[in-house]
């Protein structure tokens, strides 16, 4: 491996893991939604750092050709990530939901209430 | 039960879901207290763009307006919610473009005295409406399976003319579906296995104001999908537990 693929794969983690940490930080992404991509962000760190381990992990595992490896545990890495997002917008148009019936059930009582307000008060304050 | 239908009719919320309904609503409004003297009628506007709201009203019908358009099912369950909240012990939902014909909300809410949900079919002898073709069939696989597992005998359970008793209501507050098709097929399947008994009864229906039935294969075998989809996943989801009906008095 030459010297700048070498370079490259530590700049490409290194940077991942600033944008994550920048994010949480200026609390662009909460830690739950994080979490994944710092683990990712690590691995691809760690693996970058030492690329032989890769090599090494894949033949405990029996995976022939390292980098099969790498394809698999991303696309896991995604699909989980994806899980959780569709989880979370599930729960959030629930709660939108809810949210849209509280409002609509008070804005009528409101206008109830004004109503019967407007009536005890006597026609003078109805033009 | 004491006090016969009119009494019955005082205790039912009658509710509409309307989205972009300003053509028909406002007749279809007029026609229920015409029909159905002491009912009270809500309609949910479903965040409509026109003048629904204002029609509705104007008839004499209590609007709910949704900020958010949330479909016929998110509708109905902010239904539920202001009849409980309101006291109300039975909700029957009319379609707001005029298909359901108010006089069958009598019929409907008589069935309440022995079930806690109610539908009202369409194919069971009264009315003109048909439907042909696959999507017959489609509609007919889908109501062998809930007739199955309701355990009475159903012809139409895509029917949106339904009423529902204190226990349904109850149960629809919090738990009605707003999926395509959940709203009828899914809430079938949450109300039978929350243990509420459900029947059916022969309503006319009129022909939709706009539009007619599309008799297209297609269509028919897209729409058994999403209705599989619905069954399934109401059957893979835990059973609602129902709270008590409170005693009265």
């Amino acid at each position: 491996m030459s010297l700048a693929v070498y370079i490259l794969g530590i700049v490409a983690a290194l940077f991942t893991l600033g944008v994550v940490i920048e994010s949480l930080r200026r609390r662009h992404l909460r830690e739950r939604h994080a979490i994944w991509w710092l683990a990712a962000g690590l691995v691809a760190l760690v693996i970058g750092i030492f690329p032989n381990l890769l090599g090494i992990v894949a033949g405990w595992l029996g995976v022939t050709v390292p980098i099969n490896l790498v394809f698999f545990l991303s696309i896991a890495v995604l699909f989980l990530v994806s899980i959780q997002h569709s989880g979370e917008l599930t729960e959030l148009e629930s709660e939108t939901r809810t949210l849209a019936e509280a409002v609509a059930l008070q804005e009528l009582r409101i206008k109830e209430l004004e109503r019967s307000l407007a009536e005890a008060l006597g026609p003078k304050r109805n033009p | 039960m004491m006090g016969g239908m009119s009494a019955a009719l005082e205790r039912t919320l009658i509710v509409m879901p309307a989205f972009n309904e300003e053509e028909a609503v406002g007749a279809v409004v007029r026609e229920v207290y015409a029909t159905l003297p002491g009912v009270h009628c809500l309609v949910v506007d479903d965040g409509s763009h026109d003048d629904t709201a204002r029609r509705a009203e104007a008839a004499g019908a209590t609007v709910l307006r949704l900020p958010i358009n949330l479909g016929v099912g998110g509708a109905m369950r902010a239904g539920f919610k202001y009849a409980l909240a309101q006291g109300f012990d039975n909700v029957v939902q009319v379609d707001s473009d005029g298909q359901h014909d108010p006089a069958g909300v009598t019929e409907l809410v008589a069935g309440l005295e022995h079930h806690d949900l109610v539908l009202g079919a369409r194919f069971a002898g009264v009315g003109e409406y048909t439907v042909r073709g696959p999507r017959r069939w489609a509609m007919r696989t889908l109501s062998g399976i809930l007739s199955r597992l309701t355990g009475t005998k159903l012809t139409d359970t895509t029917s949106g003319f339904r009423a529902s008793g204190p226990r349904a209501v109850a149960l629809f507050a919090q738990h009605y579906p707003s999926e395509y098709l959940g709203d009828t097929v899914e809430s079938l399947v949450i109300a039978s296995r929350s243990k509420l008994t459900v029947a059916q009864v022969p309503v006319a229906m009129r022909p939709r104001a706009g539009g007619v039935p599309s008799h297209n294969p297609y269509k028919a075998a897209v729409y058994l999908g999403r209705a599989g989809m619905a069954l399934f996943v109401a059957l893979i989801r835990p059973p609602v537990l129902v709270p008590k009906p409170v005693a009265a008095g």
